[in-house]
């Protein structure tokens, strides 16, 4: 199994329309977007992108249409041209590659899932899940061996010899899960790849994603609108705006400093205590702690200090490292506190400082 | 002139003089030179005399090849047993359609243009239509492709085949009368120049019509050019490429009349005697064979273009 490889966004840039080339130094230098479109016809669509997105983790891309994440994602498969920047991927350049080396590089480092999943209405679920091997030339029967595991892996047991059209959409893209994951590539693609499901089965499918993460360890790039699924799948976050980045982080960050107001619209009405962890806002460990207080993981989220909480005797529980040693407290003032998005602007800061401490 | 003008709109009654002398130029269209002209086909026509004269010999052994493929279908079609032809039919439209509705058809057609007389003509416009579209196909879904992908080549061959389409066939029909004489290689070319376009927009059509998000897949996978278009591009294409075909052995029964014309022998000679000859009941008893061999011929590709169509039910999401 491949596991990930960290991604490295320089300076990416892509301006549509006729002859982009020519005013990309233009724009280097400080051409607005608008003046670019109303002199040229040319339309920005990435704006001095770069992003380290880290090998083993799920990066979200987060924006609304027209923000340019879908004009990213292709980018990191070339299948939309550059117009100005690199993506370093294993040391290689991937904008600077030939034909060849392009498509050895798509067949064997990368795997893509679909927001309409991109099925092939005319082969059957194993053929669908073993295409990428079948391009790359793999024996039929070795193949087979393979697209099967990941079809029992995906939940789609028996459906093996069925045609798309006669699945579910999510059970659509399950398959399309498994094409990637049979790939065995160890950078995965997904293009608002939940976002045709219902929200039920969005939630199974985020699951899903998350247990097969905790052992495949993948670099997975992950394009949403949603701001729930980037907070729970992701552990960094880009929010893009017009082609531009506006904020990066974890999604701690995100929900607790808004960059602008466009993000704190955003974050607004989310549910912080299933993001903001326990470290982010817990005070210094007290000299002789309690023995009967209750005990919080560190990486535990403020829901679960707080239901701890709410069911003991006490207003204070000590946050514990893996070692089971005492790293800080959270009292229910300190929670109380972090979940009211109200007082966002003056308590944020003020946690970071307690968690840094 | 302005002057006359003037003068004609003093005095009206001067019009009628005015106009057969000086309006001619208006009315009468600034053609060429007649004897320009004259010359001109002349030319033409004498040179094309000539090349038939020195080349003649050479297409026809070019096209000897072709001669006798054609005369091979028609031997073997003709020449079987009527019980076998009956069988074959049977079979091929079980194996297309994969209904005994479309079986039972095609036999009951066959059975009732044997009954009126007309079996021998009818094997003979049959083996023409199979040779035409056998060979329209070969030649069409290639050039599909390349229109397809090539969109210089693509633009003109599009004018090409917009010519083919509405020149009357009449027209083509007299230089390769003369290059090649009448029979059966004149007939099946063109059968093939009218029957051909549609084979060739078609595929070009269907595989324009492939969903982009799946083309996308396909290079996310890494397929080559021939992956993508062997893989994805023609076999999404195929139900439109069906229909393309569908049209084009249409179009090749309505050539068979006409190419009677130029020495094809079939239904359409038939045809022709009794357009000559005021032959009402033979007329419409030929025709309807040919209306009988085009709904099995159609039913046929239709229901093994349904059958393409099977797996591509309406998408749930």
């Amino acid at each position: 199994m491949s596991e990930g490889a960290p991604i490295e966004i320089r300076e990416l840039y892509k301006i549509f329309g006729r002859s982009p080339a020519q005013n990309i130094d233009a724009i280097k230098s400080g051409l607005p977007k608008k003046e670019l479109h109303r002199r040229h016809g040319q339309v920005l669509a990435l704006n001095n992108i770069s992003i380290t997105m880290p090998a083993g983790k799920i990066q979200v891309v987060m924006g609304l249409s027209g923000s340019g994440k879908s004009t990213l994602i292709r980018h990191i498969n070339r299948l939309i041209e550059p117009t100005s920047g690199s993506i370093i991927i294993d040391g290689r350049n991937i904008l600077a590659m030939g034909e060849l080396e392009l498509r050895e590089f798509r067949r064997n480092r990368t795997a893509m899932v679909f927001q309409k999943f991109a099925l092939l209405p005319h082969r059957t679920v194993i053929e669908n899940v073993t295409f990428g091997l079948d391009v790359r030339g793999m024996q039929k029967g070795k193949a087979r061996d393979v697209g099967m595991r990941w079809i029992e892996r995906v939940g789609l047991h028996g459906f093996d010899a069925r045609y798309p059209h006669e699945l579910s959409g999510g059970m659509q893209q399950r398959v399309g899960l498994a094409r990637a994951l049979s790939n065995d590539a160890s950078i995965l693609l997904m293009d608002e790849a939940y976002s045709a499901l219902d929200p039920l089965i969005r939630t199974d499918m985020q699951t899903m994603l998350l247990d097969l993460q905790a052992e495949l360890r993948k670099t997975i790039v992950f394009i949403t609108h949603d701001l729930d699924e980037a907070l729970r799948l992701g552990d960094r976050i880009v929010v893009l705006r017009d082609g531009s980045i506006i904020q990066q982080g974890d999604g701690q960050d995100i929900v607790l400093n808004p960059a602008d107001d466009y993000i704190r619209r955003f974050v607004k009405d989310v549910n912080r205590g299933r993001v903001v962890k326990v470290d982010r806002v817990m005070q210094a460990a007290p000299q002789n702690p309690e023995r009967t207080a209750p005990k919080v993981r560190s990486g535990a989220t403020l829901d679960v200090a707080a239901s701890a909480l709410a069911h003991s005797a006490f207003d204070q529980a000590i946050v514990v490292d893996a070692g089971d040693r005492p790293i800080g407290a959270i009292t229910l003032r300190l929670i109380t506190r972090a979940l009211s998005s109200m007082e966002s602007e003056s308590s944020a800061p003020a946690a970071a400082g307690a968690a840094a401490h | 002139m302005i002057l006359e003008v003037s003068a004609f709109l003093r005095h009206p009654k001067m019009c009628a003089e005015w106009s057969v002398t000086d309006m001619e130029w208006l009315l009468k269209f600034p053609q060429l030179d007649p004897e320009f002209l004259l010359s001109v086909k002349r030319a033409i026509d004498g040179s094309l005399r000539v090349f038939t004269r020195v080349y003649g010999d050479d297409l026809e052994a070019l096209f000897y090849p072709l001669q006798r493929v054609l005369t091979f279908f028609e031997q073997l079609i003709s020449g079987a047993p009527w019980p076998i032809v009956i069988l074959v039919f049977a079979a091929i439209a079980w194996l297309a359609a994969r209904s005994w509705a479309v079986v039972a058809a095609a036999v009951g057609t066959l059975l009732a243009i044997g009954f009126i007389g007309l079996w021998a003509d009818a094997m003979k416009t049959i083996s023409l239509v199979f040779a035409a579209t056998l060979f329209s196909i070969a030649v069409g879904i290639p050039l599909g492709i390349i229109v397809n992908r090539f969109e210089r080549i693509g633009r003109g061959m599009k004018a090409l085949l917009d010519v083919m389409q509405t020149m009357p066939p009449f027209v083509y029909l007299i230089p390769v009368v003369m290059l090649l004489g009448i029979g059966r290689v004149p007939g099946f070319i063109a059968v093939v120049i009218y029957a051909l376009p549609p084979t060739i927009r078609l595929t070009d059509l269907g595989i324009r019509l492939v969903d982009k998000e799946v083309l996308e897949a396909a290079d996310a996978y890494g397929c080559s050019r021939w992956q993508k278009l062997m893989k994805v591009q023609l076999p999404l294409a195929l139900p439109t490429i069906m229909a393309g075909i569908n049209q084009t052995i249409m179009m090749a029964l309505g050539m068979v009349v006409i190419a009677s014309m130029i020495g094809v022998q079939g239904l359409g000679l038939n045809v022709l005697q009794a357009i000559a000859n005021q032959y009402f009941t033979q007329g419409i008893f030929s025709g309807f064979a040919i209306v009988g061999i085009a709904i099995i011929f159609d039913r046929i590709s239709q229901a093994y273009g349904a059958r393409l169509q099977k797996h591509r039910g309406e998408v749930h999401v």
